[in-house]
């Protein structure tokens, strides 16, 4: 039953190869749809049944590998091409799935008439194909195909419209700075992998954490590895110091921002965490740092997000927020409350760009939220969705976000410290006020666009009713992990249990209990949103008037805010210029022209000078030759007869 | 009878005379003469001591050279007359193109 | 079926030697019938090649398909042929890339067909010689003779300062061999020093009394060996003669210079220099892989501020090269197995990049990067082929290029004889530049908005340049899922090198311990003492 998990990954690649090769003869974009929503949905109906074969097995069974082939073997190392199908892979590959055919089957109606569309979907595939062999990879080594597989196709995708502008730039240019940002995690990665090899000898999974629980707490190889692998998640979850690329990224169609950029790609650091649990449960230095990265991001990417006015930029900032609670949680050893808030988040952001997709589809592509407005009685099943994401994500309950990141922060406060739980609670207040401000410009209010030139008009059925599912799934989401202190069985929880619990044993957690302390957090939190909601509907919508007022007066923090704190521009400053002139400057046209092949041809030019001189001996007139002859002749003489 | 050395003396001299004349002499039919006259004051020492040591060989050996020589006299004025076809000149000067 | 095993090397050999000599008769009017003999005979090496991979058994270590027949008697030189796991699968690339880059050429070569097609296979000839002797002499009359098609591919049908790039490729290759040919007369005069010895050239025979060579005289000889490997492969700072070479020559040239000559430099090292004077590798260890890693990075950088396109990949070729020389010095199972993996993925890649840029000059007769943009819209087929090759060259998981630098990396991290793990990391960072400049270069020559005029009548590939290319796609993507087929016959071989290796620095050790005051290292600079004969 299991051995089916070949077919989940194999049906995406036969998508893949299918339109890739034949999409462009097939010219009929219903082919082409159906054939590349059908194999990802048909995966996510064959992941349900492995789920459901292993919910009826016993706890200590459900973990198995699947063997594929031998992969690379050198020396004393081995790799397969091996799945491993456990409780946490199989819920990955069921968000992976399951949330990539609804964003799918949104794409037939967002794409419709491209000419690329073909091209799209076998993309599309080709990043569900990676995304599966990443959760499902058995080994370090497979994971990285996965991983940077996830890279290439976000690279593919981001510069879908490759000659399209955006910003300064094309949307190309932010695809490549995607893949190089990517790219200095990976090194991370790739440097902790040989590590890994070099200290455990193997690079699979099962070997790997076998032997790690045999070392000791915070030793140094540990915290070297755990610190490598997390450059590597930062770079692909978009954490402080490697997010910027995210941002850019949202010059790809929306559905890919939805798909990959929201829902399953950019978790994939944090999922690398959770699968890496005993590494860094064992390395507790790391794992602070990984709470405190995972907070500051929280805040630091929500209060760039209150001024935002690109509305997938917005999102964009808000994702990173959101990937900064997972990690948040993963820091603080808390893995099945990032596992649970990656899973509600997969939900309500994905539904938050599709639906944003859906404006910006009724908008003739306009992102801007200054030039929007009054949009909810044109779209009404987009603005009803959205305001129920807009709500998920606020963490109002019951709506999924309020449960896991309710958990997410009880855990900072009661595993962390009371600072990683303040920071969660004030980027729990950004993020209700940037949410509802972005509501507010979009769909409340009168109309600040061009009536005459721009006719807003609900989508078609195939983009509306993907929007219904995720909105309901949204909603119910968060009824997989109902805490116990709410009286819920917390059934998220229980599934994963046995997939962390070598971790939690080793970080010796407090057992799950109720305190009156976390009903206390708990309506906090939810009163924080409120203000959040309550400050945002207020100022942009009621009293307009004291929103300039705010701006004039704390103009400073406005710029730095609006100019997402110089993070970009100091980059391109410190790194990239600096890079290009030594290069040029200094390495190219100095030493290897100059210097090197300077010697190079000075050395040629030295023997021709020499013999250009030397020749010169060669007058030409027989007389001289003669005379020289003849001293000679004498000089000789004069040495035999003396 | 004359002693060997005044033939070796003489035969010098001439040498030397023949060396001073390809040395400093312009023109190339002078030098070319001066280098016969080189051949001959070897010849005229050969002579000698064929003399002196009543041995043949050295005489036998002077008619090999002088056949050379006229061959030697054939080609060299040919080639002074072609080099004089060619640059109207006979100054060993100007005759200086074969180099570099 | 025997006879042919026991041939089978000669054939290989033969074939394209054969091919040139019967192309010089037929009649240089006969454009399109030279064209096809000269891919037809390198097809037919390629196809008694591909039987010669697939009779080889990976289960040996030894050299197979053994044939020795006297040559120079006083001098026990021999004609000594055999492939073992080092050579075959560059015995392989080479016969793979001649016949594709000489159809990659049907169009792009205009005059002096025939002769072309002589000197690419007389090329193949004396690139097939240099990987299949065994007798250093043999090799070093094929390593000299192959230098010469070249300099006229280069000097004849190269671009505008093609004399230039020919002479500098030409003197540089051939200053370095000097040197080594001096070094292997020493071989041969050292092997007649010894009891009951007598000259010889046979490297079977040299490598029996290889250890007897004393400490001194192998740093010299691996010296001499070492530069002229070192500016074949070239390792930075030799390198100045690849991007003049490079540029100036025809796109075939180029494909067969970095596809299979560069490898040759990299061939020598593990060939010779390692068996042959494991003492001085030992001691110059540091400093080989010191210049391989400053070759992986520099390369690198230097390939980001390139404006021409073949001088980019000429670059990256110096950058990819250093990961092949770090592997080797790292003598690990891992990493050796990984250069030679590299070295065919090099070969891949980079020769599918020369034949890009080449199909891209084709149309436009530049390669000025500046001069292109967009081409995407305009050469969907070539946007895809392209990506894929470019892909493979910065080493994506499951593709050729990863599997290389991945082992290379993994065996250089651990590897006892560089002591450190620093190179391995510093290689690491070439990983991410890779990236940098070959998307760099990808975004401005295939994305972005089509700005030039010129850039909008362009046509797709035709079905000639598919076929050029699609072979390269298909082992690209084989290499990177499968491996197991090329590193199962590699393995015994790397195997007993790394052995022999690793039992020459136990011995060095115990001699050292022997003699604490007088290590190697010291002797190095006092002479007279040395001598580590027992």
């Amino acid at each position: 039953m299991v051995d089916l998990i070949a077919y989940v990954v194999l049906l995406p690649l036969f998508g893949f190869l299918f339109n890739g090769l034949l999409g462009a003869r097939i010219r009929s974009e219903k082919v082409v749809g159906m054939v590349g929503s059908g194999v990802v949905g048909l995966s996510f109906l064959l992941a349900g049944l492995i789920f459901f074969h292993m919910l009826a097995l016993p706890v200590e069974e459900r973990p198995q590998v699947v063997h594929m082939f031998r992969w690379i073997s050198a020396g004393t190392l081995e790799t397969q091409v091996a799945f491993l199908v456990d409780q946490l892979s199989i819920l990955m590959v069921l968000i992976v799935t399951g949330v990539g055919f609804i964003i799918h089957v949104y794409s037939i109606g967002y794409m419709r008439g491209d000419p690329g569309y073909w091209r799209f979907f076998s993309y599309m595939n080709l990043f569900i194909v990676a995304m599966l062999v990443l959760v499902l990879a058995d080994n370090f080594l497979l994971f990285f195909v996965g991983w940077e597989g996830v890279g290439l196709c976000s690279y593919l995708l981001i510069g879908f419209w490759y000659d399209k502008r955006f910003e300064k730039a094309t949307t190309s240019d932010a695809a490549n700075k995607a893949f190089i940002v990517n790219r200095v995690g990976d090194f991370g990665f790739l440097v902790a992998m040989l590590l890994i090899y070099v200290t455990f000898g193997s690079l699979n999974f099962g070997s790997v954490f076998a032997r790690a629980n045999a070392l000791s707490v915070g030793e140094t190889s540990l915290i070297l590895i755990t610190l490598l692998l997390l450059i590597g998640a930062t770079g692909k979850s978009a954490q402080i110091p490697l997010f910027v690329w995210l941002p850019d990224a949202m010059a790809g169609p929306t559905p890919v921002s939805a798909l990959i950029h929201a829902a399953t790609m950019v978790t994939a650091g944090v999922y690398m965490i959770a699968r890496c649990s005993i590494l860094f449960a064992l390395a507790p230095a790391t794992m602070g740092i990984v709470a405190v990265v995972g907070a500051l991001t929280a805040v630091f990417a929500a209060s760039i997000g209150l001024v935002q006015n690109g509305i997938k930029k917005i999102l964009a900032y808000s994702t990173i927020s959101q990937l900064g609670y997972m990690f948040l949680a993963m820091g603080v050893g808390a893995f099945t409350a990032g596992m649970f808030h990656l899973l509600t988040h997969a939900f309500f952001k994905a539904l938050l760009f599709l639906g944003a997709g859906a404006v910006i589809h009724a908008m003739q592509e306009e992102e801007d939220i200054q030039r929007m407005g009054g949009l909810k009685q044109h779209l009404p099943t987009t603005y009803k969705t959205f305001v129920v994401a807009a709500l998920a994500i606020a963490g109002i309950p019951p709506l999924s976000g309020f449960f896991s990141k309710d958990e997410i922060l009880w855990n900072a406060f009661n595993q962390g410290s009371w600072f990683l739980w303040l920071m969660g609670a004030l980027g729990a207040v950004l993020t209700a006020f940037y949410m509802f401000r972005l509501v507010v410009l979009t769909f409340e209010g009168s109309p600040r666009y061009d009536p005459a030139k721009v006719h807003p008009h609900e989508a078609p059925k195939t983009m509306t009713v993907p929007l219904i599912v995720l909105a309901v799934l949204s909603v119910i989401g968060g009824f997989f992990g109902i805490p116990y202190s709410l009286g819920g069985g917390n059934l998220l929880g229980q599934w994963l249990e046995p997939t962390f619990a070598g971790a939690s044993e080793i970080m010796r957690l407090p057992t799950p209990e109720v305190h009156a302390i976390e009903y206390v957090l708990m309506f906090f939190s939810v009163a924080l949103a409120a203000v959040g909601i309550y400050g945002a509907w207020k100022v942009y919508l009621k009293r307009k008037e004291l929103l300039p007022r705010l701006v004039s007066q704390y103009q400073r923090v406005y710029d730095l805010l609006w100019n997402k704190y110089y993070v970009d521009e100091i980059y391109d400053v410190s790194i990239v210029v600096p890079t290009f002139k030594v290069s040029e400057k200094l390495l190219w046209r100095g030493l290897d022209v100059l210097v090197i092949d300077g010697a190079v041809n000075g050395i040629a030019r030295v023997i021709s000078i020499v013999s250009m001189v030397s020749r010169r001996v060669q007058v030409g007139v027989a007389q001289t030759y003669a005379i020289v002859f003849v001293f000679g002749i004498v000089m000789i003489l004069a040495w035999l007869i003396l | 009878m004359i002693p060997l050395n005044y033939y070796l003396a003489l035969s010098a001299l001439l040498f030397t005379i023949g060396v001073v004349g390809v040395l400093t002499r312009r023109n190339v039919i002078i030098v070319f003469m001066c280098i016969e006259l080189m051949l001959n004051s070897v010849n005229l020492s050969l002579i000698g001591f064929s003399a002196f040591r009543g041995d043949a060989t050295g005489q036998i050996l002077v008619f090999f050279v002088m056949v050379v020589a006229a061959a030697e006299a054939a080609v060299g004025l040919a080639i002074i007359i072609a080099v004089f076809r060619n640059k109207q000149t006979v100054n060993i000067d100007e005759i200086n193109i074969l180099k570099w | 079926m025997e006879w042919l095993n026991e041939h089978i090397l000669t054939l290989v050999l033969a074939a394209p030697l054969l091919g040139a000599l019967f192309a010089t008769v037929i009649p240089s009017d006969r454009v399109n019938g030279l064209k096809v003999f000269g891919i037809g005979a390198s097809t037919v090496t390629f196809l008694v090649s591909v039987y010669l991979f697939v009779e080889f058994d990976g289960s040996q270590a030894e050299f197979q398909f053994v044939e020795k027949v006297r040559w120079i008697d006083g001098l026990n030189v021999s004609y000594h042929v055999g492939v073992d796991g080092i050579s075959l699968l560059l015995v392989m690339i080479t016969t793979f890339l001649t016949p594709l880059s000489l159809l990659a050429s049907w169009d792009s070569i205009k005059h002096r067909i025939k002769e072309f097609v002589v000197f690419m296979l007389f090329l193949e000839f004396g690139m097939l010689g240099v990987y299949i002797s065994i007798d250093t002499f043999l090799f070093y009359v094929f390593w000299e003779a192959m230098l010469i098609p070249m300099y006229f591919i280069i000097g004849i049908w190269g671009g505008h300062e093609r004399i230039y790039a020919a002479i500098k490729f030409f003197i540089y290759t051939m200053f370095g061999s000097l040197l080594m040919l001096v070094a292997i007369i020493w071989l041969g005069y050292f092997a007649s020093t010894q009891p009951e010895g007598h000259f010889t050239t046979n490297l079977p025979e040299l490598l029996a009394i290889a250890p007897k060579i004393p400490a001194t005289v192998q740093m010299w000889m691996f010296l001499a060996f070492a530069l002229s490997f070192a500016i074949k492969v070239p390792m930075f700072p030799f390198h100045t003669w690849l991007p003049d070479a490079h540029v100036q020559a025809p796109t075939a040239g180029s494909v067969l210079l970095a596809g299979v000559l560069l490898k040759m430099g990299t061939y020598g090292f593990i060939r010779f220099c390692l068996p042959l004077f494991p003492i001085a590798t030992f001691e110059f260890l540091p400093y080989v892989a010191t210049l391989a890693v400053v070759g992986i990075i520099y390369g690198a950088l230097v390939s980001l501020v390139q404006t021409d396109l073949k001088k980019l990949v000429a670059y990256s070729s110096v950058s990819h090269l250093g990961f092949v020389v770090l592997g080797i010095f790292a003598l690990t199972e891992e990493s050796l197995q990984g250069s030679l993996i590299q070295m065919v993925s090099h070969g891949l890649s980079t020769g599918a990049l020369f034949l890009i840029v080449g199909m891209v000059y084709d149309r436009r007769h530049t390669r000025e990067i500046s001069e292109f943009g967009g081409l995407s819209r305009k050469m969907p087929v070539f946007a895809t082929l392209f990506m894929i090759v470019m892909l493979s060259s910065l080493g994506l998981p499951g593709l050729n290029g990863f599997v290389g630098e991945f082992l290379i990396l993994l065996g250089s991290f651990k590897s006892q004889f560089l002591g450190t793990s620093a190179y391995a990391v510093a290689a690491s960072v070439g990983v991410i530049l890779t990236a940098v400049y070959l998307l760099w270069m990808y975004r401005r020559v295939m994305f972005g908005p089509l700005t030039r005029p010129e850039n909008e009548a362009l046509k797709d590939l035709n079905t000639r340049e598919i076929v050029v290319l699609l072979p390269i796609v298909v082992f690209i993507v084989w290499i990177g899922l499968y491996p197991s087929t090329f590193l199962d016959k590699t393995s015994k071989s790397v195997e007993q090198i790394v052995l022999r290796m690793e039992r020459a620095r136990v011995g060095a050790l115990s001699r050292g311990e022997r003699d604490a005051q007088q290590s190697f290292t010291t002797s190095s600079t006092n002479p007279t003492k040395v001598d580590l004969v027992d």
